[in-house]
């Protein structure tokens, strides 16, 4: 009986795919930074995937030129008050960012390397606990919350310096385990619709469910501008979106599973470039 | 006179109930081929409500992943799973009933989300809140919306 739907089913997708299918255009940003969104799959996943997407190629057509502008793209304005933000001195120290890092140019390929592992905190740390870091132990300034505002545009602009680079995340050595993890996550289906990221992302990329056009569900592109919600939206709050869709208990923005998520769903995309702050619906 | 009658129409009442025993999710019958023969609710299926919960997105929310050309009202239909027209011929009313309320004993590991089950979740939630599961968690449809479905799919001739 399997079989036999599965013969159905073959002859749906030949049919249903054209339609789908992520577009077949290139990405060049403000007419000079070429962005990589399609690339052969990394190493680790060649198992499941050829080829690896960015979420861009699943969008509409005004959505995308949308992204191709800096002046068009409402998430640039967030990069703003983050590069501000940089300037500002915070804290008992006195210090800005810019104090020490001099240039928002001089972060150009961090964001494409995190989540990383940290060797003197013994742990991996995503862009934002690293941010965080400097905050409360150099600058003596409070933490940003985990995917709010503060955090989030700076995030996106440390994202902004790195577009065009490929993400180069590594997942040997102490961030393995880590790794590990958000790969067994990634796979767990949860909830009572018990659903996988996997089922959706990488099993039915293309299809529609319902209104939704499925992407790869790669983060190469955030912080994302959501048009939805018209602000920037992190990795761990989308995360928690697409859980909550599973009608299943989510973990919060920040939470140990999500920091390993996040590693691994950014491996996933190994080789994409830095997109952020991308569009999206 | 008058209570007579009454009584006996609440005695009736109360037979149809006696019989009308639901099956839990927890005890449901699968045979081999991951069909239920056994009426879930025992009462008979209303496929024009059945139509109604299959487009519903708070209810069965079929649409989601199938596309279905009776319920061509219906904007935004999935593509995940296979064309639900001609299910009633393809299937006997058994197989639906077992499909519906438990794909994945026919499909193994089918992405079709169980309908009528209410163990064995990882990390069960409250609905769609993201919060955890509290002891209002029942099954996605209930034993009369199932058999309602199913006498709604079996119309479902190409
Ligand atoms: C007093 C000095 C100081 C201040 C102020 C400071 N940082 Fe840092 N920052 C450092 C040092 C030193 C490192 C390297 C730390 C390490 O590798 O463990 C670092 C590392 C980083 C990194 C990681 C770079 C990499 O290659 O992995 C980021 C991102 C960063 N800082 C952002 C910021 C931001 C944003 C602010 C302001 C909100 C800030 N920093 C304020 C000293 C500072
Ligand atoms: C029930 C289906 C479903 C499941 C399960 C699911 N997602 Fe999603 N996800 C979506 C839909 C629909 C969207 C919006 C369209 C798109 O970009 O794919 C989305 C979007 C995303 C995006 C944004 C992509 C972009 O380029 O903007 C990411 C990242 C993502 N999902 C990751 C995940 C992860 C990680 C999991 C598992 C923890 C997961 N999703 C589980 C349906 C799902
Ligand atoms: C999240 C996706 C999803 C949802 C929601 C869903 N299904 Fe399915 N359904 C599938 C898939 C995938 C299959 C193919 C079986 C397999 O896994 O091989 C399927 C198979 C079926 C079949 C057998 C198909 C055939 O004709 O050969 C029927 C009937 C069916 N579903 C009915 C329903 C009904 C009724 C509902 C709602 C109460 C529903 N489905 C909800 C994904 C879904």
């Amino acid at each position: 009986m399997r079989k036999l739907t599965g013969a159905f089913m073959a002859t749906l997708m030949a049919t249903t795919v054209a339609s789908a299918d992520p577009v077949d255009d290139n990405l060049i940003l403000n007419e000079e930074t070429e962005i990589v969104t399609r690339t052969a799959a990394p190493a680790h996943l060649s198992d499941a995937l050829d080829e690896v997407m960015s979420g861009w190629l699943f969008r509409g057509t005004e959505t995308r030129a949308m992204q191709a502008d800096d002046f068009d793209n409402p998430g640039m304005i967030f990069v703003e008050q983050a590069q501000e933000a940089w300037e500002t001195a915070e804290g008992s120290e006195g210090k800005s960012c810019a104090s020490c890092h001099n240039d928002m140019d001089s972060m150009a390929g961090v964001k494409a390397t995190y989540p990383k592992w940290n060797e003197a905190a013994g742990e991996v740390r995503t862009l934002q606990m690293q941010v965080n870091d400097c905050r409360e132990n150099r600058m003596g300034a409070e933490a940003w919350k985990y995917d709010k505002a503060d955090a989030i545009n700076m995030e996106a602009a440390l994202a902004s310096v790195s577009r065009g680079l490929p993400v180069n995340v590594a997942i040997d050595g102490p961030a393995q385990s880590t790794w590990e993890l958000g790969k067994e996550l990634y796979y767990t289906r949860t909830g009572q619709l018990e659903l996988s990221c996997a089922n959706c992302h990488e099993d039915n990329y293309g299809m529609m469910i319902r209104a939704d056009h499925l992407s790869q569900g790669q983060i190469n592109g955030f912080p994302v501008y959501r048009l939805k919600n018209t602000k920037l939206n992190g990795a761990h709050s989308r995360f928690k979106g697409c859980i909550r869709d599973t009608r299943a208990e989510t973990y919060s923005p920040g939470s140990a599973e999500f920091i390993a998520l996040e590693l691994y769903v950014a491996s996933r995309g190994n080789g994409l470039s830095v997109e952020g702050p991308s569009i999206r619906n | 006179m008058r209570i007579s009658v009454i009584s006996v129409a609440a005695m009736g009442l109360m037979a149809s109930v006696a019989f009308a025993e639901e099956v839990l999710p927890t005890a449901v019958s699968f045979n081999d081929d991951g069909a239920v023969e056994q009426s879930l609710s025992g009462t008979a299926g209303d496929a024009a409500n059945g139509r109604k919960i299959v487009g519903d997105k708070k209810q069965g929310n079929c649409v989601a992943c199938h596309q279905v050309s009776d319920l061509a009202d219906v904007p935004f239909q999935g593509e995940i799973g296979p064309m639900l027209d001609g299910a009633g011929e393809r299937w006997s009313e058994a197989e639906l009933r077992g499909i519906v309320a438990n794909a994945k004993i026919m499909f193994e590991d089918s992405m079709m989300p169980s309908f009528y089950k209410t163990e064995g979740f990882i990390r069960p939630g409250n609905a769609y809140t993201g919060k955890a599961a509290d002891d209002t968690f029942g099954p996605l449809l209930s034993a009369q919306q199932i058999e309602d479905v199913v006498a709604y799919l079996v119309t479902l001739k190409e």
